[in-house]
């Protein structure tokens, strides 16, 4: 699967590793939290960069006191009607000031793009076959913004009165 | 299957409403739409009304019609009357006005 | 009334394009109906029975003669010459073609109108007292209030893929005209310790088919916090309303199963963080700026009492009527309040054709300070009228059919469109509501049983407001018969209660008769002075459940 990083396409090295899959050696992966929790230690043991991924009502509280361990944490979406996820990433920045990569994974639709970047999520696993400039155009379709988020973007009420 | 299907019934006909303006149609027996029940293709038994029902799912993909279901009908004196108020409204228009929808066409 | 500055203006256009580039892309088949459906409900278009319906908002119900204008015109030109006045304030085209919706939407956003979540699983359109600015004894005017959450909520990056829809109603005093404790959210304005506009929050209200009267949470809340207590609301609800069975992802049922206290834990839990993040906060100047645009209108000094209405009235029995039922209190003298009625015997609740909009926008324009409200009881208002216009004024409505004198009497009904127009409907409800006006047509007889809200719902989902009709009637299916349940005692305003349902459902031919047996019932046990709803909480359902069935 393309996956897209500060908007443009880039290379994954990260693997998603299952829960009753071997650790391979030397190389980025991305655990459930279940796995973390039961692993700790051996995963600490490895001498690889390590992420952690979050699945709909798995809120970031399971992991905050942990997140200076990853490099990165997935957020999935199992529907793209589930915005569970969109809160997540909105924890991991704001309240727990998660400066690594925030990946969005499952269904996610085009239309869905900039609100998430906008809640903090950096990275994005898209359909074979996406477009960058698609992903470009939908993050555009909107000048302005009327709420305030971890992203730093003025809002409309902060412009209209000088900012 | 949409809700308003009848699942135990044996005489049905497919309707559905077109992609472009909403309006109600029927499957025929040619394998086009109609905007009139009297047109629709009337399957009997429940393999036939299943064979019916997948004859009309491509218009879905080729972008003519949206949401197409089985509903029952009755043949009767060779006219085609749905069995239900649902579909007796969707066939002509809003019961309290008379001058809308596809019962206008005969006021 | 709020207008657009350049910023409101952008977005809503590009929210157009958006739309337009949505709608080519399903024409054009690149995406399929599944994935389009989410798009265009979040753009307020449904595909009901025979077509499309487009939900335009109406933000708290506020429009200039001018908008209404346009929204007559689109119902000329798009639509089939009239459109429908819904309880979220809003308007409904009922036969519009897909690929017409973006211009209809040009057209709308040129006077600074959109569809802007009509529908979808996110904040929708902001309801309002129809009598904001209007009503004497307001802490503070509800629109303004109104509108700043309309900003916020729109395009909410977080809150835009809730469990559920999500619907804020505000009111400015302790007199409820906005049924706030029947909304997700449901915020009145009360005086704050420094004396300045604060807010008490309810949070669970609802209706559907589980009806709940929502739990105050937040007293007092200051101005500089509303947005970040709002945020810790909407944040708990989205990580933690059910997503697992669509009749129990309201926050109703969140709050239900937590219990109000814990809720509002969890909400100030959140909110402690929220507000030290600081952002949110709700800029001073940018409440003074939108409180500008609600500024009073330049009202003129004038007596309270007005001889030319008086003189009216004396001479005109059809004029005086009108007076009496349609008319409000205002808290400037000289002014009065008038209401327009869209619930003419015979007609549709809440429908309006081209013809009677032009005429409401031009008679707002000479009378009113060129301003209409939409009520959620799916009537018109007309909130700044001098009582020496109001018999031109009276004249002009008359010529257009929309004179009709029966507000909150038993005629004026909350009426869904039910199985005539509604995809989810399970029996009419129009027919019922004709049905039973017709009974009651006589005016002397309405006047005699007074205040009486009649509210019908074609299905449990509950958008004709059964659950809180003085008599509420729910349409309901029974092996492919429409068959009809009668509840008593539901209410709406500060003192909210649920109706109780009184026993087995009527077919459509006996429910008028069922409905007048109520009637009769009540006016031989009233006591003096005494409404239909004081009547039925004096003496409960019993002794209408014995006549009624007795006799049917």
């Amino acid at each position: 699967m393309p996956l897209i990083k500060n908007g443009e396409f880039a290379d994954d090295n990260w693997i998603l590793v299952g829960d009753e899959d071997e650790l391979p050696a030397d190389t980025p992966v991305i655990v459930s939290a279940a796995r973390w929790q039961a692993e700790r230690e051996t995963l600490l043991g490895r001498n690889a960069p390590l992420g952690v991924k979050l699945e709909a009502g798995e809120a970031p509280e399971l992991i905050a006191d942990d997140l200076d361990r990853f490099q990165l944490v997935a957020v999935n979406f199992p529907a793209f009607k589930d915005g569970r996820g969109f809160s997540y990433a909105s924890l991991l920045r704001d309240r727990y000031g998660f400066d690594g990569e925030v990946r969005a994974v499952g269904e996610v639709l085009r239309d869905q793009w900039s609100l998430m970047v906008r809640c903090g999520f950096d990275a994005f696993d898209v359909a074979d076959g996406t477009k960058i400039d698609a992903f470009k155009e939908a993050l555009g379709e909107f000048s302005h913004v009327y709420q305030a988020t971890g992203d730093g973007k003025k809002t409309v009420w902060q412009l209209r009165h000088g900012g | 299957m949409a809700q308003h299907t009848n699942t135990r019934a044996t005489t049905q006909a497919v309707t559905a409403n077109r992609l472009l303006d909403g309006e109600v149609v029927y499957f025929t027996a040619d394998g086009t739409w109609s905007d009139w029940l009297k047109d629709a293709d009337v399957a009997d038994g429940k393999e036939a009304c299943a064979a019916l029902l997948a004859k009309a799912e491509p218009s879905v993909a080729a972008q003519q019609v949206v949401e197409p279901y089985l509903f029952e009908v009755a043949v009767e004196d060779s006219a085609i009357v749905p069995a239900s108020v649902r579909e007796k409204i969707r066939m002509a228009g809003p019961t309290i006005r008379l001058d809308l929808g596809k019962q206008a066409a005969s006021i | 009334m709020y207008r657009y500055d350049e910023f409101d203006h952008t977005l809503v256009k590009e929210r157009v394009t958006q739309f337009r580039g949505q709608v080519e892309r399903r024409l054009a088949g690149d995406i399929t109906e599944d994935q389009f459906k989410p798009l265009r409900l979040m753009n307020g278009v449904y595909l009901q029975l025979h077509a499309y319906m487009l939900r335009v908002a109406v933000p708290y119900g506020t429009l200039s003669g001018k908008q209404m204008h346009m929204l007559a015109d689109i119902a000329t030109k798009y639509d089939k010459g009239y459109g429908h006045f819904t309880t979220r304030q809003n308007i409904q085209y009922n036969w519009p073609a897909l690929s017409d919706i973006p211009a209809i939407l040009d057209d709308l956003a040129s006077v600074e109108m959109h569809a802007i979540q009509t529908s979808g699983n996110c904040i929708r359109n902001v309801t309002s007292d129809q009598y904001a600015g209007a009503a004497a004894g307001e802490v503070d005017d509800p629109r303004i209030w109104s509108e700043i959450i309309r900003q916020w909520s729109t395009f909410h990056p977080e809150f835009t893929f809730l469990p559920r829809k999500f619907k804020f109603a505000v009111c400015g005093m302790n007199e409820d005209r906005a049924a706030i404790r029947f909304h997700d959210i449901g915020i009145e304005v009360v005086k704050g310790k420094d004396g300045a506009p604060a807010f008490d929050i309810y949070v669970g209200g609802g209706q559907g088919r589980t009806p709940m009267i929502g739990h105050l949470i937040g007293e007092a809340v200051p101005a500089v916090d509303l947005i970040a207590y709002l945020e810790s609301i909407m944040r708990v609800y989205n990580m933690n309303g059910r997503r697992d069975n669509l009749y129990k992802a309201r926050i109703k049922i969140l709050v239900h199963a937590l219990g109000a206290e814990e809720m509002k834990r969890q909400v100030e839990e959140e909110f402690v963080h929220v507000k030290e993040k600081g952002v949110v906060n709700l800029p001073e100047e940018e409440i003074a700026r939108i409180r500008a645009y609600f500024a009073p209108p330049a009202y003129e000094a004038l007596p309270d009492e007005s001889s030319a209405l008086n003189e009216a009235m004396a001479d005109n029995k059809k004029f005086a009527d009108w007076v009496k039922t349609n008319v409000a209190e205002h808290k400037a003298d000289g002014y009065a309040i008038a209401n327009i009625s869209l619930k003419p015997v015979g007609g549709v609740a809440g429908d309006a054709s081209d013809d009677q909009m032009h005429v409401m926008a031009d008679l707002a324009t000479q009378y009113s300070f060129d301003e209409l409200r939409v009520t959620h009881e799916q009537n018109i208002v007309l909130a700044h009228v001098k009582k020496d216009d109001l018999f031109a004024l009276w004249q002009g409505l008359e010529k257009a059919a929309l004179g009709t004198p029966n507000l909150a009497l038993i005629t004026d009904h909350i009426v869904c469109p039910g199985l005539d127009y509604c995809a989810l409907a399970n029996a009419r409800s129009i027919p019922i509501s004709q049905e039973i006006a017709e009974r009651f047509n006589d005016l002397d007889r309405q006047h005699n049983i007074g205040e009486l809200k009649v509210k019908i719902s074609g299905c449990i989902n509950a958008c004709g407001h059964h659950h809180v009709g003085h008599i509420g009637i729910l349409g309901v299916d029974k092996k492919g018969t429409e068959f009809y349940q009668i509840s008593l005692g539901g209410s709406a305003d500060e003192n909210a209660s649920v109706g109780d349902i009184l026993g087995p459902a009527f077919t459509e031919d006996e429910i008028a008769d069922a409905i007048e047996t109520i009637v009769e019932t009540y006016i031989k046990i009233r006591q003096e002075g005494e409404r239909f709803i004081e009547t039925y909480r004096r003496v409960g359902k019993e002794p209408f459940k014995e006549t009624l069935y007795a006799t049917h």
